[in-house]
């Protein structure tokens, strides 16, 4: 938690000026009920019809103007301590995208994305409230309690030694019931997240529901876990709900045991009646005092994870990085692996020893079965990740003396996962090129023969497309990213298995598109269909990582066991008939 | 954060509050008891927490002014013991109190929750398939979540509150007065002061926190989108763009934020304060009354103490109602947006003709109880009560079949078609041409808005709903699959199947051997949507599925994802061998469906353009001959 302070710098003169004022308002809250028992001490003297009005009204005043410097102090601490709270967890934030942004492939697989989200914003908001509460409370409290105190201490020893015994007996109580309760809490907690999941399950799955008239066994199922839920809910509130009344308890005995001592001591003239009200007025506070403190601890140890979480993404050192001396101009689109090895992490290799060269301006098909790191071995060549063995060279130079952004302006890939964004279709082409005209995006979109559909939108190119395109179909949505990718007018371009939901029409059209508008860029194409790739310059087949061949359709057909397989498999009728909803 | 937000910011207020409120009543009047018992306890607490002031004014003026400097003796003690044990007595029972209120709510909330859950999902299951239409899941899921969840945040905390701080107020109040006449109008002013200073800041954060919730949605759907996206962002070398978006929202949000907190936080200064400024004016006051007296009245030190202790306790209730009310509001709100859901018309059903087991004996088909493969539809005629039974055997017609989703636009316009038992009908069109309408009206997803559905010559209105689904056997394009083992989803196409037949489905449908090469085989767990299987894997599950339900009419629709050419292969021999022998409606994507099935239904715009076998439509040169030979797209 406190490695992260950094970000609470540009805060800092706000958060370093809060406990002071913090210390104001209690110190001016703690005076208020001393100035009060002077007043009970006069009106409660039997000579109290001598006592002078200008002495009272001297201390009403006193009394007020403590209690109007308290306010100020007070207001002014909550508006500094929000500004520095939130402040602090809008750096954090920020801080966080930005150390996204520079993360590796790798960086992103290790992380998953879903545990990357969570870190971002629930653990941010957990790291944040934690930072609010403790400049606000982390002196507050505390002083509050020890001059509540040392005030007692001062009015009677004999009546304040009765918190020696009640402010240890709190701790032993939380700390017995604390944790159990937090047991069962976490518990709850875990009842309700597989609550949930059951019903967005159903809700996904409605139609499956309906066909197979699964209703009133979803319903059962629905029952059992409501119940279950409510039976752990119950079963961890039943324990919190304990707290009150105990220390109700405590609070209680506390008075009834100061009425006994102070009686005992007025007797002996220790203390006058008007002491024994302001201490009287002293119980709560210490006793909330020391509550709040008790409670700023528990949410410090617990907010302790959150910030551990986010440490590890800031902390995460991207292994992909420019080199000292970058190279920024990619001469041509030729493409070279000369003994390339690789694997995620500690892995096992998944490609092996691969190498060939790629001619710029070539078209390249690659083939093989899933799981034969097609994906992997083109995620090489714009540097996504780093080669174990061998060098992978683009343009006759080692990707690793490339400046990362010069490499990835040039080598222009459509990834098999692909994303559109929120915005309209025109905001995601500009992701290829910022700066495109009107005219290049609609020929970037002729080329991938996205034209015709967006034009028959009634908001052509400024259709929005919803947050991770959705109002796309998935045919549709591969076109764009293709048109996206062409916009960068890239040297090199990779789509990788980007047509799989395109009909076989549509498919070569845009394959013979690429061949003659961009006949200078080297090509690479992975698909699963023959069709997708026979025309290619060359076809490289791969096989568990390994280079199983190089060569054309109709060399691979006649000599490649592998080719020829998934050909015969694909004309057997087992081709798609994929025009045909193809764009489902 | 809850995940599923409804519609994002926007504090939402109950359009009719009196009358959810009613409602919302009538369920917390079903736990009379707990209910009964609440507000005894919650009373009894109140009482014994204003009480417990009390006992300062008489302790301090005769008690304890007593004894000050006499000589310590039992006897001048036992007034002042005798005195403790009432308040012990008082203490105990607002404690027993508190806990008993606690208790209470615990389990008032926790029922009313759990009946309010039930009918909502049972109530939710019920309704037809278009209400999911209509609707993104994450805004149902939200009544679950949000809505259930603002009535709990209300029901367990804010109810007790309410009447505990309802009390607290009025009776401090009252005791104010009573202790303090002369004090009155300064009690008055007091009030007034501190009502409109809660309702003004009130309002005020109220601005900020619905600011504060619109830009954390938004700073929090862009992490989501970017992140997920976050490799498309590398690729497109747009880091720098990235940052700087990210920058000016997040800007927003921490503006917003700072407001919303900043008005939250001095709330409590403010009110604590205000108390102290009254209690300087109060105590100057009642000091002069005191000494010099007022109009007549006099105050004793102990009861302007007593009187003091009061207006100190009399913040806290106020603050608390109006946290209370906002909390209140957004009870209703939700409670609102459940009922609506209660009242949604579930799907209805007059059908009375239903599915049994039958035995054909001598060409008499009757009714048995075993499952013997063969089935029938049991006719009861309204008329005389008489019962005819027809054996089911998959004969399905169209006749002059008109559609629409909303009553306005026509999808389907008059399609007549018919498959004969075993025969495979499939369709082929373009995105929006009507296929999965169709498929969607022969199981009574949607109700035909004209013409007639037959199924064994019965009109399919007549069929009992459920009866209609169990006959026939649905395998989806998009695969979902339940959290669960391999084998219980299997059997989820029949509640009934042994493991054997588990095992023969899986079989059948190409499944057996990649189940079998998991660690755990059948009893491998299945995750979220079975995302621990491959795309392949998840729909040769799902063809097992039907394959148990062993439905003579099956409704395919075919997957265009891109499956490796060997999982592919397994799945193509899977989906032929569950199609043997069954009437079959397919929404077929593949060459070999299509070139293997008994009619094509070409669709265009809701109407059948093109109808015949593979050789027929490609001898017709038509739209078909066009789609085959890849001239024509159809996005």
């Amino acid at each position: 938690m406190f490695k992260l302070l950094k970000y609470a710098k540009k805060y800092s003169i706000y958060a370093f000026i809060c406990p002071f004022l913090m210390v104001g308002e209690v110190i001016f809250e703690l005076l208020i009920p001393q100035v009060m028992a002077s007043i009970v001490n006069i009106i409660s003297s039997p000579d109290v019809a001598q006592a002078s009005l200008e002495t009272i009204f001297k201390l009403g005043v006193r009394m007020l103007t403590y209690a109007l410097c308290s306010l100020f102090c007070g207001s002014l601490a909550a508006r500094l301590a929000s500004v520095a709270g939130m402040g602090f967890g809008a750096d954090v934030r920020s801080a966080l995208i930005k150390q996204v942004q520079s993360f590796s492939f790798s960086s992103i697989d290790k992380f998953s994305t879903a545990s990357l989200i969570t870190r971002m914003t629930t653990d941010v908001n957990t790291i944040q409230n934690t930072f609010l509460m403790l400049i606000r409370g982390l002196f507050r409290a505390p002083i509050q309690l020890v001059s509540a105190l040392v005030i007692c201490i001062t009015i009677s020893k004999r009546i304040s030694s009765v918190f020696a015994v009640v402010l240890p007996l709190i701790v032993i109580i939380l700390a017995i019931g604390a944790p159990i309760a937090l047991k069962r809490y976490k518990i709850m907690l875990k009842k309700f997240d597989s609550f949930n999941a059951s019903i967005q399950e159903n809700l996904m799955n409605i139609r499956v529901v309906k066909a197979f008239v699964r209703t009133d066994y979803e319903k059962e199922k629905f029952k059992n876990s409501n119940d279950d839920l409510t039976a752990s809910a119950i079963h961890a509130e039943k324990l919190i709900i304990l707290g009150e009344p105990l220390l109700m308890l405590v609070m209680f005995t506390t008075i009834m045991v100061i009425v006994l001592v102070s009686a005992k001591a007025i007797t002996l003239m220790e203390i006058s009646v008007g002491d024994f009200t302001a201490v009287f007025s002293y119980v709560m506070q210490i006793l909330m005092s020391f509550l709040f403190t008790i409670a700023m601890i528990a949410q410090l140890f617990m907010s302790e994870a959150s910030a551990k979480r986010v440490q590890e993404v800031l902390n995460e050192t991207s292994d992909i990085t420019d080199p000292e001396n970058p190279i920024t101009e990619v001469k041509d689109g030729s493409v070279e692996f000369k003994n390339v090895s690789f694997s995620y992490g500690k892995g096992k290799n998944i490609i092996k020893n691969a190498s060939f060269k790629i001619e710029s301006g070539e078209m390249i098909g690659i083939m093989g079965a899933t799981g034969s790191s097609k994906s992997s071995l083109v995620q090489l060549i714009p540097r996504l990740y780093d080669t174990s063995e061998g060098e992978v060279l683009v343009g006759g130079v080692n990707v690793k003396e490339y400046n990362l952004h010069s490499l990835r302006d040039a080598v222009s890939m459509v990834l098999q996962k692909n994303v559109l964004f929120s915005g309209t279709i025109a905001d995601n082409l500009r992701w290829g090129n910022k700066d495109a005209t009107d005219e290049e995006l609609i020929k970037a979109c002729e080329i991938a023969d996205a034209h015709q559909f967006i034009a028959s939108f009634p908001d052509g190119y400024n259709t929005d497309l919803g947050q991770g395109g959705v109002n796309v179909s998935g045919g549709q949505k591969q076109r764009l990213c293709i048109a996206r990718a062409l916009l960068k007018n890239p040297k090199i371009l990779i789509l990788d298995d980007s047509t799989s939901a395109v009909d076989t029409a549509t498919d070569a059209k845009i394959r013979s598109g690429l061949r003659n508008s961009m006949p200078d860029t080297t090509k690479i194409i992975i698909a699963q269909r023959v069709s997708s790739i026979s025309d290619c310059d060359k076809i490289i087949i791969l096989d568990n990582g390994k280079i199983n061949d190089i060569g054309t359709h109709e060399e691979l057909l006649e000599r490649n066991e592998i080719y020829k397989d998934i050909y015969s498999a694909q004309q057997n009728g087992s081709d798609d008939f994929d025009e045909i909803g193809g764009d489902d | 954060m809850p995940k599923h937000g409804g519609p994002k910011g926007a504090l939402p207020k109950p359009k009719d509050t009196k009358r959810t409120v009613k409602r919302l009543l009538t369920y917390i009047g079903k736990e009379k008891w707990l209910l009964a018992g609440m507000i005894i306890f919650v009373v009894l607490s109140s009482v014994a927490g204003v009480c417990a002031s009390i006992f300062l004014q008489p302790l301090i003026d005769d008690l304890l002014s007593n004894i000050a400097g006499k000589e310590f003796s039992f006897a001048l003690f036992k007034p002042v013991l005798k005195y403790l044990q009432i308040m012990a007595v008082v203490f105990i029972i607002g404690v027993v109190a508190s806990y008993g209120k606690a208790k209470c709510s615990v389990f008032l909330t926790a029922r009313i929750l759990n009946t309010l859950r039930k009918e909502l999902f049972n109530s939710v299951a019920d309704l037809p398939i278009s209400f999911y239409d209509s609707r993104p899941n994450g805004e149902i899921m939200s009544r679950f979540t949000n809505d259930v969840e603002s009535l709990r945040a209300f029901l367990s905390q804010g109810l007790t509150q309410l009447i505990s701080s309802a009390i607290t107020i009025i009776g401090s109040f009252v005791f104010m007065i009573y202790y303090g006449k002369a004090l009155t109008v300064l009690v008055i002013i007091m009030v007034a002061v501190m009502i409109f200073i809660t309702k003004t800041l009130g309002e005020k954060s109220a601005y900020f926190f619905k600011r504060q919730q619109q830009e954390l949605g938004s700073v929090n759907g862009y992490i989501e989108e970017i992140i997920e996206g976050q490799k498309v962002v590398k690729v497109f070398n747009h880091e720098e763009e990235v940052k700087e978006h990210f920058s000016e929202i997040n800007e927003e949000l921490r503006k917003a934020s700072t407001g919303a907190n900043t008005f939250a936080s001095i709330l409590m200064p403010l009110m604590g304060n205000l108390t102290h400024v009254n209690y300087a004016i109060a105590a100057s006051f009642g000091a002069v009354i005191a000494i010099k007296g007022f109009f007549g009245m006099h105050m004793t030190a102990g009861s302007l103490v007593t009187f003091l202790q009061y207006s100190r306790n009399f913040s806290q209730p106020i603050t608390q109602v109006s946290q209370q009310f906002n909390n209140a509001i957004m009870a209703i709100a939700g409670a609102e947006r459940i009922f609506e859901y209660l009242d949604e018309k579930a799907e209805t059903d007059e059908g009375y003709v239903t599915l049994v087991n039958a035995k054909e004996v001598n060409g008499n088909i009757t009714e048995c109880k075993e499952h013997t493969g063969t089935w029938a539809w049991k006719h009861t005629h309204t008329s005389d009560g008489s019962i005819t039974y027809k054996k089911l055997e998959g004969l399905v017609e169209f006749e002059n079949v008109t559609f629409s989703y909303d009553g306005k636009k026509t999808v389907l316009h008059d399609v007549s078609l018919y498959a004969k038992p075993s025969q495979k009908i499939a369709f082929v069109g373009s995105t929006g041409a009507g296929k999965t309408t169709i498929t969607n009206l022969i199981n009574r997803f949607y109700e035909i808005s004209d013409g007639k559905i037959r199924y064994d010559g019965i009109n399919i209105q007549k069929i009992k709903k459920e009866d209609l689904r169990r006959s026939l056997g649905m395998v989806l394009q998009d695969t979902h699959l339940f959290t669960g083992t391999i084998e219980d989803n299997i059997r989820y196409g029949n509640l009934d199947a042994t493991k054997e037949q588990i095992v023969q489905a899986a079989k059948l449908a190409n499944a057996h051997e990649f189940i079998t090469a998991l660690p755990d085989g059948y009893d491998t767990i299945l995750t979220g949507d079975g995302s621990n299987l491959s795309q392949g894997q998840r729909q040769l599950l799902s063809i097992a599925r039907a394959a148990v339900a062993d439905p003579p009419v099956l409704i395919l629709d075919e997957a265009t994802s891109s499956i490796d050419t060997r999982t592919e292969k397994l799945i193509e021999q899977g989906m032929d061998k569950l199609m043997a022998g069954r009437t079959v409606f397919v929404i077929a994507h593949r060459l070999s469906t299509v070139r293997n099935a008994n009619a094509i239904m070409v669709l265009e715009h809701g109407k059948i353009i093109e109808r015949g076998d593979h050789d027929d439509l490609i001898s017709q040169q038509g739209r078909y001959y066009q789609l085959y030979t890849g001239q024509f797209e159809l996005s």
